[in-house]
């Protein structure tokens, strides 16, 4: 009669891999990364200067954030929150408002056809030593909510689909119509 | 004819745990994919700002990460409490995120130097001179992509 071999106990297995599910969970962290994408300018070379170019000065929407964190948009007194309908109406200039960027028509070929858009349409954010990170970011953050709801409207206009299901080339073409121009000038010392 | 048995004992059937192994395995599987090491340990704490724009960054291969804000409280007493940089594992000055940033694009694939992003974890008090300073750093060392790294805001 063959040995039979005695049976290893298992039961002893679940406990250990629970043993292991617990150290994963405890040692790895969730939070996935995310934040606020942005593009630096390049460089400018060495051996050029800086040239000041020349904006027509209704093309400007200038904001400023001062060592309070107090914002002034065009010279005036601003909260956070009016930022991002001001900075659209800037954008947009339905109106053809004098004080607001300057109109160019252009044929963007179907579905678009021929659209007037501010094609030099240029935000300055400029802050100072001082500013609190947070303080910008909420710029940075109005400023760029204001470019996608734009372009949102703009995917639902012409496409009848949210701008997030758009194809690559889709988005392309949006984004020539919108494309966003925040312009940040070197930190200065703006004062109280 | 059905027998009724009432004095019998009816014991429960021992259950069959044989495959909890592998289900609690499973979740442990699970759990390993969609989790992330942390990818250092940290000697300066932060707190993320906070906004709404949000994107997610997609490859971690291709992301580098500056550490920005106030030593921990074990390195207070060597530091002091100003706000610091962090590269991989050591505090670093303004001046070292250059070269970082040229070594670590050179041990990176060919194909993927000109994607790299920098994430720049800074805690929401810092003051933004030293955020300008690493921004110009980094437009020095031609690493253009860069994100913000921020929580999503629930509530203003």
């Amino acid at each position: 009669m063959a040995k039979k071999v005695p049976q290893i106990n298992a039961s002893s297995m679940a406990d250990i891999s629970f043993l292991l599910l617990i150290f994963f969970l405890v040692t790895t962290s969730m939070d996935v990364n995310q934040g606020l994408a942005r593009r630096l300018p390049a460089p400018i070379p060495p051996d050029q200067k800086a040239e000041d170019k020349d904006i027509n000065k209704r093309n400007l929407l200038v904001v400023k954030i001062n060592s309070a964190n107090q914002l002034m948009v065009q010279g005036q007194l601003m909260d956070v929150k009016q930022l991002r309908e001001k900075a659209k109406e800037f954008i947009k200039n339905e109106n053809d408002n004098a004080f607001l960027p300057k109109l160019v028509e252009e044929d963007f070929g179907a579905p678009f056809g021929v659209i007037r858009y501010t094609k030099d349409h240029v935000i300055s954010v400029q802050n100072d030593v001082d500013t609190q990170y947070q303080a910008y970011l909420d710029v940075q953050n109005e400023l760029v909510a204001a470019y996608n709801e734009l372009r949102e409207e703009c995917a639902q206009k012409y496409f009848h689909k949210a701008y997030a299901e758009l194809d690559e080339d889709q988005q392309k073409r949006i984004q020539k119509i919108y494309p966003q121009k925040i312009s940040e000038a070197e930190p200065k010392n703006y004062g109280n | 004819m059905a027998k009724i048995r009432r004095n019998e004992k009816r014991e429960m059937p021992a259950l069959n745990t044989s495959s909890l192994p592998d289900i609690i395995f499973m979740l442990l599987f699970f759990f390993m994919s969609v989790t992330s090491m942390k990818e250092v340990s940290y000697k300066v704490q932060f707190k993320n700002p906070q906004a709404t724009e949000l994107t997610k960054l997609e490859n971690k291969s291709l992301v580098r990460y500056i550490y920005v804000g106030t030593p921990t409280a074990e390195f207070r007493k060597q530091y002091g409490a100003e706000t610091r940089i962090q590269l991989n594992d050591q505090f670093a000055e303004v001046k070292e995120i250059g070269e970082y940033i040229v070594n670590e694009r050179s041990s990176m694939k060919e194909s993927d130097q000109g994607l790299m992003t920098v994430s720049i974890k800074a805690d929401k008090e810092t003051k933004m001179g030293v955020i300008a300073d690493i921004k110009q750093e980094l437009r020095r060392a031609y690493a253009l992509k860069i994100s913000y790294a921020a929580t999503q805001r629930t509530s203003y």
